[in-house]
């Protein structure tokens, strides 16, 4: 079996000697490259640009505006096309857009032979603009007399939607309840791949466009280009090099469109646009932003009886995946913990912000920190136990979905929690933690995450797979999945190996697509490559086998049923007797003078059913309250993702999807001037992105219960593992301080007001009324937050443990 | 308008004397990799926050994308193409990352690699918080560093193993 084996990366040498291709790598020399004017209001219109000074600079080609694009309106979000034109991604940007509305938005592009002329181009260019107000938060964007960012949304509202199970105004008037309730905010944080999104685009065979880009979704992004562009979709030819990471940001199309156009306008020379980190964070997509509102009616014994949800989504400017991400992240609410009365409303609101999308598990990070952060409020307000209250109430087995009738086939929640449990000693740290006092306090936490694999029901769930065997017995392996990192392509010739019977290192996986030549698939998104690939791979590998054992019966005269193929043999099964490689057969076939063949199958499997994924963050956190800081002492995850097809890569997945859990409850936060609506921290110094010195060693584990529908027992772990963190994180700073922190991330601008409003530390208005009631006004320096005085109201000592760097 | 101004260089690559003819103003990366294909060398933020373009000059690593090129004149750089002898062995650090399932989409796999190359070319033996610290400069949004500093310490810890059989 190669399945379950942590098989080598296939393309971990290529990477590890530099000689993996990335686009970058693979640009024409002679390309132009370009650069983008980025608009400097947040809302507006663009009434004029004067180019005449930039036309003059030396080396530029050609400069475009907003006012010579074609004017048609595209969708960029990465979902597979819908045919039905209720079910399509909403189409509101153009190429280049005149009407202005983010501080960063795209209003014209130089065309040069070398950056230095185009940033001259650029710098010369001179923009008139009639400006509006903007509004940066949805809540306030929905309130009447707020701008309105696009026409034909007057309200700003991109889409309403609603769960009503039981009747929960009924429900609440049972006597006796208790209620909870909460407001939980998470912000806006940005994928931070390494490799910025970087494309270029020529023509040939007279006005075919070839893309050449950075993209979780070759054949996605090739149908929106061609939208964009109103071509025939086979005039655009897309390919995808070696991406250096995703995570949801290029499920999108970015500046594929835009780049194609340009070749269009110089000729079809080719041309390359790469974005500047800093345009990365402002102008490609960001997580969205969530404000919750949280009621939960229980029982004293901690069942509950009703809950409401209520949650508004930061969409930004423009629409690209738009509602369906606060849908998912509100889908997650009835589930974890079911309910008989549950009341869910959430609102996806344009405001005049960078573009939200798709970012790693898509909603659900928003919707655990939400969930879990309010599941510990109630065990506090009801003084209950963590483990005992989510045990009592989280999804049972057998549980099915009425709307995607998933089924929990295991009691993956209870099996997870007690393998984390185990894992971090949590029983008895929890009591030792009990009751601390000082400056200087631990606190341990959890907290679960549900997630779906793939997106069926809400969309096709299509995978194509296409095996060439060779001469010397090894097959080539196409599909439309994306190796972006995670480790697909490796896990894919595991699969195949086993579905042929050859061994993964006779598997060559044909990592970059091209969408003249692979088949379709989706691409890198839901965490759903694994679980539905396989079901292509497996269809396919048996395509291939059959064919292989009808030859194998040609030539050794033996009947097919008494044939296998084992490592690469054609075996007789009764005895074991290897009858000839798979070499020998293949070779032979393919120069037979009446049998020759060139031995290929391909199939496509769109899949009709879903899988739950499952896990369990544990934290143990160290707070200097002084200091305003948290420290995080030890963290596990521990997912049920069925069976493990490389326990290696899995383990590796886990740790990066832990890391940015951990940066989103911690560190990360994209700032945004209020009064400009300018991203103020649009680099890697500013915007903390975690690095090795930011969290301790990442402890991974693992329940096996493997998953029915798929063919290998596998289901999501793409995503998962950035779900639950930053609530096990905020849980463990509760226990170590008495404070729920609602807003993440938890870093000490934070702290520093959740902390002196819970009375911990001195306020900023406690300690100026202190100064001038002790006539020492001489201070009068504004305080800064880590740079506590001594004299705080709580006893202190030397700190025990030092914090670490960020 | 042009004022392009070319200089004359002449260092070490990877073993082997070079020369080139580069515009004042173009970073070593860039030179690197247009004007001698190592594309190991990857750009991620072009002002030396993200260590992705880490070669080693005169043995001690740096950020190649805020490193003039013209500056280079004499002086001896390694890319990771550096680490692969003539019979296409590849490092005991390299065969590492591949082992520990360090590199993921392997963007910032070159870097890591030549940060860490520098701190093992110590001969010392660091604690894992001082690898951590040595690292610190590159940044990777796929692995959680978990493995690149198992990978590291591992490589280090049979370095100094063999050093000590050796004497």
């Amino acid at each position: 079996m190669e399945v379950g084996r942590s098989a080598k990366r296939v393309d971990a040498f290529d990477k590890a000697t530099g000689r993996a291709k990335y686009t970058d790598d693979l640009c024409p020399k002679n390309a132009y490259v370009s650069r983008i004017l980025h608009s400097t209001i947040a809302h507006g219109r663009v009434v004029h640009i004067d180019t005449s000074e930039a036309q003059k600079i030396e080396g530029v080609v050609k400069i475009l505006t907003c006012f010579d694009v074609p004017d048609i309106l595209f969708a960029t979000a990465g979902h597979p096309w819908a045919t039905d034109p209720s079910k399509q991604d909403i189409s509101d940007r153009k190429i280049l857009n005149e009407h202005v509305r983010y501080y960063g938005d795209d209003i014209a592009i130089v065309i040069a032979e070398d950056y230095v002329s185009a940033d001259r181009a650029i710098r010369a260019l001179k923009v008139e603009y009639e400006e509006y107000p903007f509004v940066l938060d949805p809540i306030e964007a929905m309130q009447e007399g707020a701008p309105v960012i696009h026409e034909e949304r007057p309200d700003n509202v991109l889409g309403h939607s609603t769960i009503r199970i039981g009747n929960y105004e009924e429900a609440i008037k049972e006597p006796g309840l208790i209620k909870v309730e909460g407001w939980y905010h998470t912000p806006t944080v940005q994928h931070a791949h390494i490799e910025n999104h970087v494309c270029y685009a020529y023509e040939e065979q007279g006005g075919r466009i070839t893309v050449v880009t950075s993209t979780q979704i070759p054949h996605i992004v090739r149908r929106i280009v061609a939208q964009a562009l109103g071509l025939p979709w086979g005039k655009v030819r897309l390919i995808k090099p070696y991406i250096g990471g995703g995570f949801g940001n290029k499920q999108d199309a970015l500046y594929e469109p835009l780049c194609a156009w340009m070749t269009t306008q110089v000729g079809g020379h080719p041309v390359k646009f790469d974005t500047s980190r800093e345009e990365t964070f402002v102008s490609n997509r960001v997580r969205h932003a969530m404000h919750a509102h949280i009621t939960s009616w229980l029982k004293p014994d901690g069942t509950f009886v009703a809950r409401k949800l209520k949650l508004w989504s930061d969409q930004g400017a423009y629409a690209s995946h738009g509602h369906g991400v606060s849908q998912k992240g509100m889908g997650a609410f009835p589930q974890v913990y079911p309910c008989d009365n549950v009341e869910t409303d959430c609102w996806t609101v344009y405001t005049n912000k960078p573009v939200a999308g798709a970012m790693r598990a898509y909603g659900i990070p928003q919707a655990m920190f939400q969930l879990e952060s309010h599941t510990d409020d109630i065990i506090t307000q009801l003084k209950l136990d963590p483990y005992e209250f989510r045990k009592k109430n989280c999804m049972p087995m057998g549980y099915v979905d009425d709307f995607s009738k998933n089924e929990l086939y295991h009691d993956s929640f209870r099996d997870t929690m007690d393998k984390a449990r185990i894992m971090m000693d949590y029983d008895r740290k929890r009591e030792l933690y009990k009751n601390q006092t000082g400056p200087v306090r631990r606190g341990i936490g959890m907290a679960l995450f549900w997630y779906n694999t793939a997106v069926w029901p809400i969309s096709i769930e299509t995978s194509t797979s296409r095996m060439l065997l060779q001469p010397d017995g090894s097959v080539n392996l196409m599909t439309g999945e994306t190796e972006i990192g995670q480790g697909c392509d490796t896990v894919f010739a595991q699969m195949a190996a086993d579905a042929i019977g050859i061994r993964t290192e006779d598997v060559h996986v044909f990592t970059n697509q091209d969408t003249d030549v692979t088949p379709y698939g989706s691409g890198a998104y839901g965490s759903r490559q694994t679980y539905v690939g396989g079901f292509a791979i497996a269809q396919t590998g048996k395509l291939l086998r059959e064919k292989i054992l009808k030859h194998a019966h040609s030539l050794t005269r033996m009947p097919v049923e008494v044939l296998d193929i084992v490592d690469g043999n054609i075996v007789r099964k009764q005895d074991g007797r290897i009858l000839m490689s798979l070499e020998k057969l293949s070779t032979e076939i393919l120069y037979d003078f009446k049998l020759s063949e060139s031995i290929a199958a391909e199939s496509t499997y769109s899949v009709q059913s879903n899988a739950y994924s499952f896990g369990v963050s544990i934290a143990e956190v160290e707070v200097d309250i002084p200091l305003c800081k948290v420290k995080l002492l030890d963290i596990v995850n521990v997912h049920d993702c069925g069976t493990l097809i490389n326990p290696a890569l899995a383990e590796g997945q886990v740790h990066g999807g832990m890391s940015m859990g951990i940066g989103y409850g911690l560190y990360e936060t994209l700032l945004i001037d209020p009064k400009t609506g300018r991203v103020l921290n649009d680099n890697l110094l500013d915007y903390k992105l975690p690095t090795t010195m930011d969290h301790p060693d990442l402890k991974v584990g693992f329940v096996e219960n493997a998953e029915p529908t798929s063919p290998y027992g596998t289901k999501a772990l793409g995503e998962p593992p950035t779900c639950s963190p930053a609530p096990a994180i905020r849980n463990a700073v509760l226990q170590a301080t008495g404070v729920g922190v609602n807003t993440i991330p938890m870093n000490p601008h934070q702290l520093f007001k959740d902390f002196s409003k819970a009375g911990l530390i001195e306020s900023e208005e406690e300690r100026q009324l202190r100064k001038k009631a002790s006539g020492d006004l001489k201070d009068t320096v504004i305080h800064v937050i880590g740079e506590q005085e001594t004299k705080t109201p709580i006893e202190t000592k030397t700190p025990e443990f030092q914090p670490r760097g960020n | 308008m042009s004022n392009k101004q070319y200089k004359q260089l002449s260092f070490i690559l990877n073993g082997k004397k070079v020369s080139a003819s580069v515009d004042v103003r173009e970073s070593l990366a860039d030179m690197l990799r247009n004007e001698f294909g190592m594309t190991s060398v990857k750009k991620g933020c072009e002002v030396g926050e993200c260590g992705a373009c880490t070669v080693l000059i005169n043995g001690n690593p740096y950020d190649s994308c805020i490193f003039l090129a013209a500056w280079i004149d004499g002086k001896e750089v390694t890319t990771v193409e550096g680490l692969v002898d003539i019979d296409g062995n590849i490092s005991d650090i390299q065969q590492a990352f591949i082992d520990e399932a360090a590199v993921q989409c392997g963007f910032c796999t070159p870097g890591f690699i030549m940060s860490a190359e520098h701190l093992l070319n110590t001969g010392k033996r660091f604690s894992r918080d001082e690898i951590r610290k040595a690292l610190s400069g590159n940044m990777c949004r796929c692995t959680g560093y978990q493995n690149i500093i198992n990978a590291v310490e591992n490589t280090m810890d049979k370095r100094l193993a063999e050093k000590d059989t050796e004497k």
